[in-house]
């Protein structure tokens, strides 16, 4: 059949959509959903302000500058606190050291669930009932409640709660990575390299893992969001830095019995740190939404693929 | 809407339209990526008359379904059908409200999808499935009961109120295809559209359901659309035929004339690609891939693949020609039709001579039996594969055919029985085994979609055997993987690109060239080309074929497919229900086979009628 001649090399598809930087081409994608643009500028907004903060702050935030409870005025714009120090200096100062507690806490509890998860998953057995019952122990506890009992047990030394916020994330980490790994573990490719005895370790880290990017995006926004809460609530609760630094958790506390007579002391951080969490929880929202399109089963792909809609999209 | 309809139950009484008079008439459609976005599928013109099934062919991609779905006035999420008509009983579908179409759809138009497992509600039993088809559409039939009974009995299933109380998992994947079938005839529909029905069921159940279909059609007098990837099957099945290539119809005709003297270049090689359950032929595929909509260019979509191109099929896109009783799109046709030879005609006989017999260097297997906890789905399984021998093994689905490949390769250890290789017992399990043992038998998979990282670079996927078999270091890793590559007939600039970027055949090339870069000793092949079209299948076969030759490798092929055995192996194992029931050459069985099984699955394959035949 004179067709075509089998020396001809197969044309190939010429655009390239999952390569090595996936995780930039999600980022882009989400970007372009309002969704993802609003929650990724609330969020920002809020950092920017965390982070240039202490650079811009008229007053120290810990001198006592006027009356308790003052009124806003021209040179207090958001009035005083119950010591009388500069509302405006301390919302300012308040935030970077929450922020880096939160991102620093979030770290440590996705690797540990990540790494409790996928083995549980991949080794089944008695490794899977050792790390799910832990884990179901674990979530047993609310959240907040079992970082408490740790600070308690530890003592309230920062790196401590830091740590113990970041442990208390990974029952959830683990619980939501386990069920994905337990189907991409049953995939062709994960049994193509078991066929050539390559060692569990390297199977999950190499091959599974990699297959695991989009849950775990959206997971670490999702632990990022909770982090703030949480480590907003210790400070409110007493626990994490001691005064007289300002914190915007610890300043909803100090202020909350002068609601009455200057709201902006106590209004003010509670409207950044919800403005904070509803910004990361929208973003991480936009992901998801991304990632579920993107993470298609191969099958499905090669579907559409054939059809060009991938071009379309 | 329904005063067409007679009240009696005698089917071929329902309709009124004679047998001949054009019931289905498409013109000119076209379907878009959104509103104006590139085409989809252009041109589509055909009719069909009542009684009459037209088969509408192609491969994955070629738009096939997407003109099936605009039959029922229905376009996929994405796509919009900005031209044309689809006119049934003279009425046009796709001018119709949202709330006729809906009076329409299951009515006059019904749909068999292609997966009645997925098809049917699992919750529901088959009768209230069935009763709620004619419910919907008040006035099509008077005697609800009766005619889900009637129409029970003319798919050949038992109307007993026991059946009518069954839920779909109760069915075996036949039965669940009838009932697809009885829900789209019980309203005695105008146009019947079969979307690949027969796709997921054993040679004979197909041929039981086909037979059905065909006589349901003629006595019911309906048109219908028949879509399907498998030549044989629309070629026994249908008066008419549509071969579809990028979005066009490029052949149309009679059967009986355009199957076996096809003039589009394409459908040639479309049926010379066809593996043959008679004869053992060198199969030839089509290199290449269809262009996706949007990259069709300015002139004939096959002319890139093409041997009879001319520079002028580049510029424009081909009219229908007139020639032979059909259709044709391409510039070419009358030079075609003037040298015709059949296709058979051009395909060199396979010599599959017997390899010598080297058991001592070769896998033997003596009582094999393996489960799942349960009852053995393999047992007493028995052969040899001599080295530089290749041997089929054939059964359909739940012979325990994948089973067996699981077992040999090591990712089922389960089994009990005797497994030696090279005179060595092999253990249960790729775990028990040594590097060594796991380096001398490699496995292709059935699925190329599922066996290759998604994340992993084909030249990291190809290598990485290197890394875990022979510690090679990474500049020899790399020569090696580009060297079976090009064995495998990829280019080195494949190296470099990941697994979505690529063809299923090329994937199932790159999982090829995984499992020889160690140069193996035996490759067990499962069901390779299962999920791949037939042109590429043909492609992947004689690459197999080719190196089997030169590596001097054993090779088990595993195929519920027996047209393929003929090309490919030298003896051939058929199971079924887990035991064997025959064994021996690969011309010795299918010619002169002994046990009633093998004789019936050759006799339910289904055959292309080529000009061979005739000569």
């Amino acid at each position: 059949m004179a067709a075509a001649s089998p020396d001809v090399p197969p044309a190939g598809r010429p655009s390239g959509r999952m390569g090595r930087h996936q995780w930039l081409t999600i980022l882009r994608t989400v970007l372009r959903t309002p969704r993802g643009a609003i929650g990724l500028g609330l969020a920002s907004l809020v950092v920017l302000l965390a982070v240039v903060g202490p650079a811009i702050a008229p007053y120290s935030s810990t001198d006592l500058l006027t009356l308790t409870f003052a009124k806003p005025s021209g040179q207090f714009p958001l009035g005083s606190d119950f010591l009388g120090r500069d509302v405006l200096s301390r919302v300012l100062d308040g935030g970077w050291v929450l922020l880096l507690m939160a991102v620093a806490a979030t770290a440590p509890g996705v690797i540990a669930g990540e790494i409790g998860g996928i083995s549980a998953a991949y080794l089944r057995g008695w490794t899977d009932g050792l790390i799910m019952r832990t884990v179901d122990v674990i979530l047993a506890f609310p959240q907040l409640v079992f970082a408490l009992l740790l600070v308690s047990v530890l003592g309230p030394k920062l790196w401590l709660i830091v740590l113990a916020v970041g442990l208390s994330h990974a029952p959830a980490v683990a619980r939501v990575l386990r069920p994905a790994t337990l189907d991409v573990s049953e995939r062709d490719y994960v049994k193509a390299v078991e066929l050539q005895g390559m060692r569990a370790r390297k199977v999950m880290a190499k091959e599974i893992l990699p297959n695991l990017i989009s849950p775990l995006m959206v997971e670490t926004g999702l632990r990022l969001t909770y982090s703030i809460v949480i480590m907003a609530g210790l400070s409110f609760l007493g626990f994490g830095q001691q005064p007289p630094t300002a914190n915007w958790g610890t300043m909803i506390n100090e202020n909350r019995i002068g609601l009455g007579l200057n709201p902006w002391a106590v209004i003010v951080p509670a409207a950044l740190i919800a403005l904070l969490t509803i910004g990361t929880n929208t973003f991480t929202d936009a992901v998801a939404r991304v990632t579920i399109g993107v993470d298609r089963r191969p099958e499905e792909s090669a579907l559409l693929d054939d059809l060009g809609l991938q071009d379309a999209r | 809407m329904t005063t067409d309809r007679a009240p009696t139950a005698e089917p071929a009484g329902a309709s009124p339209a004679s047998l001949g008079e054009v019931r289905l008439d498409v013109q000119d459609l076209v379907i878009r990526l959104g509103e104006s976005g590139p085409d989809v599928v252009s041109d589509i013109s055909f009719t069909v008359p009542a009684g009459e099934v037209l088969g509408l062919v192609g491969e994955s991609g070629s738009g096939k379904t997407t003109v099936a779905l605009a039959l029922l006035g229905h376009a996929r999420r994405g796509l919009s059908v900005t031209a044309g008509q689809v006119r049934l009983d003279g009425v046009d579908l796709l001018r119709l409200s949202p709330a006729d179409l809906r009076a329409v759809r299951g009515a006059r138009v019904t749909y068999v999808p292609q997966d009645p497992s997925a098809a049917l509600n699992p919750a529901l039993r088959i009768g209230t499935q069935l009763r709620e088809a004619l419910r919907v559409h008040p006035g099509a039939v008077d005697d609800v009961d009766g005619r889900v009974s009637e129409v029970l009995r003319e798919v050949h299933l038992d109307a007993s109120p026991a059946m009518l109380r069954r839920y779909p998992h109760q069915l075996s994947g036949g039965q669940q295809q009838r009932v697809a079938l009885a829900m789209a005839f019980c309203c005695r529909p105008s146009l019947i559209v079969l979307d690949e029905p027969t796709t997921g069921l054993d040679v004979s159940t197909q041929r039981h359901v086909l037979d059905t279909v065909r006589s349901l059609c003629t006595s019911y007098g309906v048109a219908a659309v028949y879509v399907s990837h498998d030549l044989a099957v629309v070629g026994g099945l249908v008066a008419q035929v549509a071969v579809m290539y990028a979005g066009r119809i490029i052949e149309i005709g009679a059967t009986g004339r355009v199957f076996p003297y096809p003039l589009h270049p394409y459908t040639r090689g479309l049926l010379a690609a066809v593996p043959s359950v008679d004869r053992a032929e060198v199969l030839s595929g089509i290199e290449g891939q269809p262009p996706g909509p949007g990259r069709r260019g300015r002139g004939c979509s096959f002319a890139a693949r093409c041997g009879y191109a001319l520079e002028d099929c580049r510029s424009r896109v081909p009219e229908p020609v007139h020639i032979d009783g059909r259709a044709v799109r391409c510039l070419r046709a009358a030079d075609i039709a003037a040298d015709i030879k059949a296709v058979a005609a051009d395909r060199p006989a396979v010599m599959t001579g017997t390899a010598a017999p080297a058991p001592e260097r070769g896998l033997s297997l003596r009582g094999l039996s393996a489960g799942y906890g349960g009852p053995p789905v393999l047992s007493g399984i028995r052969f040899d594969v001599p080295a530089e021998s290749c041997v089929a093994v054939v059964g359909e689905s739940g012979s325990g055919k994948t089973t067996l490949a699981r077992c040999i390769v090591g990712l089922h250890s389960d089994w009990a029985g005797e497994m030696t290789f090279r005179g060595a017992s092999m253990p249960r399990g790729a775990h028990r085994r040594s590097k060594d043992q796991l380096k001398r038998v490699q496995y292709v998979f059935q699925n190329p979609y599922t066996s290759l990282n998604p994340r992993k670079t084909v030249g990291q996927i190809v290598a990485q055997p290197l890394e875990e078999f022979l510690s090679l270091p990474f500049r020899e890793r790399a020569e090696r993987a580009a060297t079976v590559l090009s064995d495998v007939s990829l280019g080195p600039d494949f190296l470099s690109r990941y697994p979505d970027q690529l063809s299923g055949g090329e994937r199932q090339r790159v999982a090829i060239a995984r499992a020889l870069v160690v140069e193996p000793e035996l490759l067990v092949c499962d069901e390779v080309t299962s999920a791949l079209d037939v042109s590429v299948q043909a492609v992947i076969v004689e690459l197999l074929r080719r190196l089997q030759r030169e590596r001097h490798l054993a090779m088990i092929f595993i195929t519920h497919n027996l047209a393929l055995v003929r090309s490919i192996a030298q003896s051939v194992v058929v199971l079924r229900d887990g035991a064997m029931v025959e064994s021996g050459l690969v011309g010795q069985v299918l010619e002169h086979p002994r046990d009633p099984y093998t004789v019936r699955l050759l006799q339910d394959v289904p055959r292309l009628a080529t000009a061979g035949d005739r000569t």
